[in-house]
Parts: structure tokens; C-alpha cells; sequence
């Protein structure tokens, strides 16, 4: 096949995938939004549980990890700031990082690995052993009943976990800040504060929830994507990651280019 | 096959009227524009070899499947064009028990009974309750209310299914091999279940198997389908009686023949019919 022939196609491909993440993603926001004026029911139990496992359940992997990132972030600061003597712009420095940049993308990395992948797999073994094709012979929706609940789970629980990240990541840079760059506990959180805007955290905080909807499209369309027999629960599992990190990654580049440039600074 | 027709059949005692059906899968046509009626209260049994088109009938009488044209009437309504409400409310009256049994495995035997129920009607949660006791008492399963479906055999997850196509009270019920892979004393317990269904509930019935001894047990009407096309369509008796060699080479289990010529064999590889049986 020609080169322009195989960049023409694995373009439609991508066009159609895309296309299929907005279709899922608008059915599901309807499901949430419009059909339960309209009478027909929402899961908010189902609702209430899948945010439990996104949400609660991810706290502990989601604190450590963003913890340690903050005094990574920290160290790397001070390496560098240390020459210039300038070692009190590591608060600064790392509080706006984390809740920009990194508390947003590790929080949506460890949602990813937990949830996403678990979604592809839960959806994809309903396909394998027939239960969505039984749900819809009982006139219930797939998107509706399994689809809607995961969105809202992942668009409210996302965000709260990256505050929580970004606590804890500030908290991490703190504890090299006070050991090992001169700070007090007192002067390191002024200086975080002093550092951080409105702005910065409320960034963050809609890449998130932006992230909670890829991630959720992402995982869910790999579900009902998935082939006949077991293994292909493996492949759209794998496949549900790596294609969600590159979006994670493709959304966090647009909304981070849309909030450059819209910024007043 | 019989034309397909321009308008609305007459109104009928036909639970289902399937007229001049075609399914494709992409460019691979399953079913070739195959026709037949069911009357109400009736077990239709579908019978065919592996490959015959016999369980994309079955998904596409339950729209699963999309008709690439032709028509399927239930209950007087063209399934094909009705509004999405209207094909939900016909889904409602309708039950299907899937070969696996397609339970809900994140869910017990008894949620899985009780979510039609909780999802079509406003019934009240001890009400549910009663009733799923009563459908799984109609299957056998009385005190597995509360078991997975991971711990239940083979036979009993097949039950379980059948109580949840029950729940809703259907008028018409499909079932998808529902003797298949169990042994022979467990596939009677099951024929014995549709049977007795058949008579308290005068359920039209729609079966889908290559088990000749259940199907000639249950139904009341065999179609005998092979390659996409319906090749008999008589009852019981008349089926076995038939002198058609396809039927005959069917009901007696008589191995296809070799294929001896050149010529036949490379139709097989390339996917072309034999000519002897176009």
C-alpha cells in the first residue's frame, strides 16, 4: 500500500476513534444530565460505588506517589537554584508545577492504571461472556446503565483526588524545603501561598476533569471494542492505557496552550 | 422464498412474522432472505449444523443483529422501524436465555433476576423480593437467591437465565441452545422446564439448537435452516417424515460427503458452494 494511502487511512481510523469517544461521551453526559428529567432513571448507586473505587480507594497510591514526586521536584529545584543561590524559589517553584502540571498528570496516570484499565476490563468481559448483548434484550442501555455512572464518578472524583495530590506533593517538596533548603514549616507554606494563584489551582482542576472524561470514553469504548474470547479482555486492557495516556497527554498539551494564552500574566 | 411484502400483514394470531429476511455481516451475507410465521403460543424450534445462520437468526429476531433488508413483525409491530421507545416496550414483553446463561457476574442470582424489575417497573423493593423468589422457584433454583453466578454449574446458571427472562412476564421467549454443553440428565431437566412453560403459560416459544432429541420434545413447528436458507419449515411430524435429503441427512446424522473432485475442493478453499448443492 502506498505511504499516502496508509497515512489516509490510519487517519480515518483515528478521525472514527475520536468520533466514538465524543458519540460515547455525549450519550453518557445525556444519560446524566437530560434523560433523568425525561423519567427515566439514573444509577446514582452504581454512581456512588464506582466513585468509591476511583475516588476513595485511589487515595493512598495517589498520596504516595505524589508525594515523593513533590520532593523529586524539589530536589531537582534546588539543584539547579542552589548555584544561583536562589534555593527559596524551590517552594515556588515546586507549588506551581504540582498544581499546573504534575498534580493533574500523576493523579490522571494513577486513574488511568487503576480505572481506566479496570473499565476496559469490566466492559470487555460483559462483551466476551454476552451480557451487554443481554442487557440490550432487556431493553436496558449499555451507556445509560453502565456507561453514565463511571463518567460521573471519574468527572467529580478525578479532580478531588489531584487537590489531594497537589497537597500532598506540596507537602513532599516541603519536607525536603525544611530539611534541606533553609525553610521553616511556616515559611515554606508562605512562600507556596505567596506563589500560587487562584488561577494555577483552578487549571489544574479542569485539565482534571477533563482527564476523568477521557479516560473514561477511553476505557469504556476499549470495552466494547473487545473481540471475541478472553484474551482480547487483555488487548483492549493494554490498549485502554497507552491510548489513554496519549490523550491525557494531547488534552493536557491543548488546555495548557488554551490557558497560556488566555493568561493575563 | 415467498416476495416480500409492501404493506402490513393482515392483523394475525402471529407473535412473529419474519418476511424475506437478509443479515450481512460486512459483505458476507448469513441469511438469504428467509420468511416464516409463529403463531401465538407456539414453540418454534430452529434447528442447523454449525454455520447455518440459525444463532444470527435468533440475534436478529431479538435485534441484536440489523436486517440488511426484509422485515420482522412482532406483535403486529415491524420491529425494524418502530421508535426507540416503542422497540424498548416490545423488548419488555419479550425474555431471551442466552447459551452461556449471560449472567451478570458482578451481581447474585437474585439481583440478577430482580433488575428488569427494578429497572421497568415501580414495584416496591419487598415485592422484587417475592418475585424473585416465585421465578426461581419456577426454575428450581428456590434458596440461590443470595449465590454468584460463578458458583452455580453449568445446568443451574442456564435455570438462573431462564428466571431472569421470566421476570417480566414475557409473552414471547427465546431461547439459544439451552441443552448445549450439559449432560444428558441436566438437558432433560431443561426441556422439562420449557415444557412446562409451554403448558402453565402458553408462551410462544423460540428455541434455537441442534439437539434433535430436545428439539422433537418441545416443539410444536421445526425449521430446518442450511446455508442462510430455510430448507423445511413443517411440524414435527411432517419434519419427520420428510423424504428432503437435506432434512433427512440431518435428522438421520449422515456425515456430509467427501468432496471428490478437483474442482469442489477448490470451491470449498475459496469459498464458493459446490454446485451439486446451490
Amino acid at each position: 500500500m502506498p505511504l499516502t494511502e496508509t497515512i489516509g487511512a490510519a487517519t480515518l481510523d483515528s478521525l472514527a476513534y475520536v468520533g466514538g469517544l465524543a458519540r460515547l461521551t455525549g450519550g453518557a453526559l445525556r444519560a446524566v444530565f437530560i434523560l433523568p428529567f425525561q423519567g427515566k432513571k439514573f444509577h446514582i448507586g452504581r454512581a456512588i460505588h464506582q466513585a468509591m473505587s476511583v475516588g476513595v480507594e485511589a487515595l493512598p497510591i495517589t498520596s504516595l506517589i505524589s508525594f515523593f514526586v513533590g520532593t523529586i521536584l524539589a530536589v531537582n529545584a534546588a539543584y539547579e537554584l542552589r548555584k544561583l543561590g536562589a534555593l527559596h524559589f524551590v517552594a515556588s517553584g515546586v507549588a506551581i508545577a504540582i498544581t499546573r502540571e504534575l498534580g493533574p498528570l500523576m493523579t490522571a496516570i494513577v486513574v488511568i492504571g487503576r480505572s481506566g484499565s479496570a473499565f476496559a476490563a469490566e466492559i470487555g468481559t460483559m462483551k466476551v461472556n454476552e451480557e451487554i448483548d443481554a442487557m440490550e434484550t432487556m431493553a436496558l442501555e449499555p451507556v445509560q446503565f453502565l456507561v453514565a455512572p463511571k463518567f460521573l464518578a471519574m468527572v467529580l472524583m478525578v479532580p478531588c483526588l489531584t487537590c489531594w495530590a497537589d497537597f500532598m506533593g506540596v507537602l513532599g517538596g516541603g519536607v525536603f524545603g525544611v530539611t534541606s533548603a533553609g525553610f521553616t514549616w511556616g515559611s515554606y507554606i508562605q512562600a507556596t501561598l505567596d506563589a500560587l494563584l487562584e488561577r494555577d489551582i483552578m487549571t489544574g482542576l479542569i485539565k482534571a476533569a477533563m482527564f476523568g472524561l477521557v479516560i473514561t470514553a477511553v476505557g469504556c469504548q476499549e470495552g466494547f471494542l473487545t473481540g471475541l474470547g478472553s484474551e482480547q479482555v487483555g488487548r483492549s486492557t493494554t490498549s485502554a492505557v497507552v491510548k489513554s495516556i496519549f490523550l491525557v497527554v494531547m488534552v493536557d498539551l491543548i488546555f495548557t496552550t488554551i490557558f497560556y494564552v488566555t493568561s493575563p500574566r | 422464498m415467498s416476495p416480500a411484502p409492501t404493506s402490513k400483514p393482515s392483523v394475525t394470531p402471529s407473535a412473529i412474522s419474519v418476511r424475506n429476511l437478509r443479515v450481512k455481516y460486512g459483505e458476507r451475507e448469513i441469511l438469504h432472505g428467509i420468511s416464516f410465521e409463529v403463531p401465538a403460543g407456539e414453540t418454534l424450534v430452529i434447528l442447523g449444523g454449525s454455520g447455518s445462520g440459525k444463532s444470527t437468526l435468533l440475534r436478529t429476531l431479538v435485534g441484536l443483529e440489523q436486517p440488511s433488508s426484509g422485515e420482522i413483525w412482532i406483535q403486529n409491530k415491524d420491529f425494524a422501524s418502530i421508535s426507540d421507545d416503542e422497540r424498548d416496550e416490545l423488548l419488555k414483553k419479550m425474555g431471551m436465555s442466552f447459551q452461556g446463561g449471560a449472567l451478570f457476574g458482578s451481581m447474585t442470582v437474585g439481583e440478577n433476576v430482580a433488575l428488569p424489575l427494578q429497572e421497568h417497573t415501580n414495584l416496591d423493593e419487598s415485592t422484587i423480593e417475592i418475585m424473585v423468589r416465585l421465578k426461581l422457584d419456577q426454575v428450581g433454583l428456590s434458596g440461590f437467591e443470595s449465590y454468584m453466578p460463578a458458583q452455580l454449574s453449568g445446568g443451574m446458571k442456564k435455570r438462573a437465565a431462564i428466571a431472569r427472562a421470566l421476570a417480566m412476564d414475557p409473552e414471547i421467549l427465546f431461547f439459544d441452545e439451552p441443552s448445549a454443553g450439559l449432560d444428558p440428565i441436566i438437558a432433560a431437566g431443561i426441556d422439562e422446564l420449557i415444557l412446562k412453560l409451554k403448558k402453565a403459560f402458553r408462551i410462544t416459544i423460540v428455541v434455537v439448537t441442534h439437539e434433535l432429541a430436545s428439539a422433537f420434545l418441545i416443539a410444536d413447528r421445526m425449521i430446518l435452516l442450511d446455508k442462510g436458507v430455510i430448507v423445511a419449515n413443517d411440524t414435527v411430524a411432517e419434519m419427520q417424515k420428510s423424504l428432503q435429503p437435506r432434512v433427512r441427512q440431518f435428522l438421520d446424522r449422515v456425515p456430509e460427503p467427501e468432496l471428490t473432485g478437483e474442482i469442489d475442493y477448490l470451491q470449498m478453499l475459496t469459498g464458493d458452494v459446490p454446485p451439486q448443492r446451490q
